[in-house]
């Protein structure tokens, strides 16, 4: 087992380790979101309450798990490089940041979208809000740290710092609209809850969309990666030799 | 239902297709951008192998 994780985390065969996961994640995030949309926007019956405009919790809340759940990859990734001194974490880590940027972006860009008509208004300074935002820092913060640094693994180490201090936001985030009173409304979906607070013929199209955020994140995760090795090893033989196979 | 009505919205059209188009554009640009920069990183090894046997 620990030889096989080694083994992986040489830069070479994690670049062909991604190449063959890659088709495992792209053709099903295609699938799900051509069902998540139609499900969504047709299928699914409109808010007594909101009417159609509740649709945009489609996209909204799938894309503010995403800029949690990738937050947390990236941490762990970052935390991996600095214990085990690893290079596949590290362009894990890296990977991760513009793309937890977008679905950050997306999240406070949506739920903005959504507040001007239910609330009256594009933007508060509330504690949910403010928090969404500090991660959006966070991420541009990380990206910005990391070019910064023209030795990789100086640049990692830094990097990797700023990504587990930053770790604390995530909770603040998650519970801010239990701990403090907000406008945003309360978790509308609740893991280990029987009695869900949306009904089912709701619930469900969302639950495909959520999958369908997460394959569409392994696929450019992948992609990325795999990209950033390339770079990363180009003096050396076997990208040159991957070169001739294209 | 037709389909001037899926595209009203109830009259929230502007707020449901501009979040749909926004993630549209971000997603595929995020998806796009690393199949070219895929494409330039070997064109750039190309170049750096073909003047490493110059010389």
């Amino acid at each position: 087992m620990l030889q096989a994780i080694t083994k992986l985390a040489s830069l070479k065969n994690f670049y062909f380790f991604c190449g063959k996961l890659l088709p495992w994640f792209a053709w099903p995030t295609l699938i799900l979101m051509i069902v998540g949309l139609y499900w969504g926007l047709v299928e699914a019956p409109a808010d007594y309450q909101q009417k159609d405009s509740y649709r945009i919790i489609y996209i909204h809340v799938p894309a503010a798990w995403m800029s949690l759940f990738v937050y947390m990859v990236m941490a762990t990734s970052a935390a991996a490089s600095l214990i085990w001194k690893t290079k596949a974490s590290e362009v894990v880590a890296n990977s991760c940041a513009p793309i937890g940027a977008a679905f950050t972006f997306l999240a406070l860009a949506t739920g903005s979208l959504w507040g001007k008509p239910m609330w009256g208004t594009w933007w508060e300074w509330d504690a949910r809000l403010t928090s969404e935002l500090v991660l959006l820092f966070l991420y541009l913060g990380y990206m910005a740290l990391q070019s910064a640094f023209e030795d990789k693994r100086t640049a990692a180490r830094a990097t990797a710092i700023l990504a587990i201090v930053g770790v604390v936001n995530i909770p603040i985030i998650h519970y801010s609209v239990e701990w403090w009173f907000t406008l945003h409304q309360g978790p509308t979906v609740q893991v280990l809850q029987e009695k869900q607070a949306m009904d089912k013929s709701m619930l469900y199209p969302l639950m495909v969309m959520a999958t369908a955020f997460k394959t569409y994140f392994a696929t450019v995760l992948l992609m990325r990666s795999r990209n950033e090795i390339l770079e990363r090893e180009s003096h050396t033989k076997w990208v040159q030799e991957e070169r001739e196979h294209l | 239902m037709t389909l001037s009505e899926f595209l009203y919205m109830d009259g929230y059209y502007l707020y449901v297709w501009a979040s749909y188009g926004l993630a549209l554009v971000v997603m595929l640009a995020q998806f796009i951008n690393p199949i070219r920069r895929k494409r330039q990183l070997l064109k750039q090894l190309g170049r750096k192998k073909r003047r490493g046997q110059r010389t």
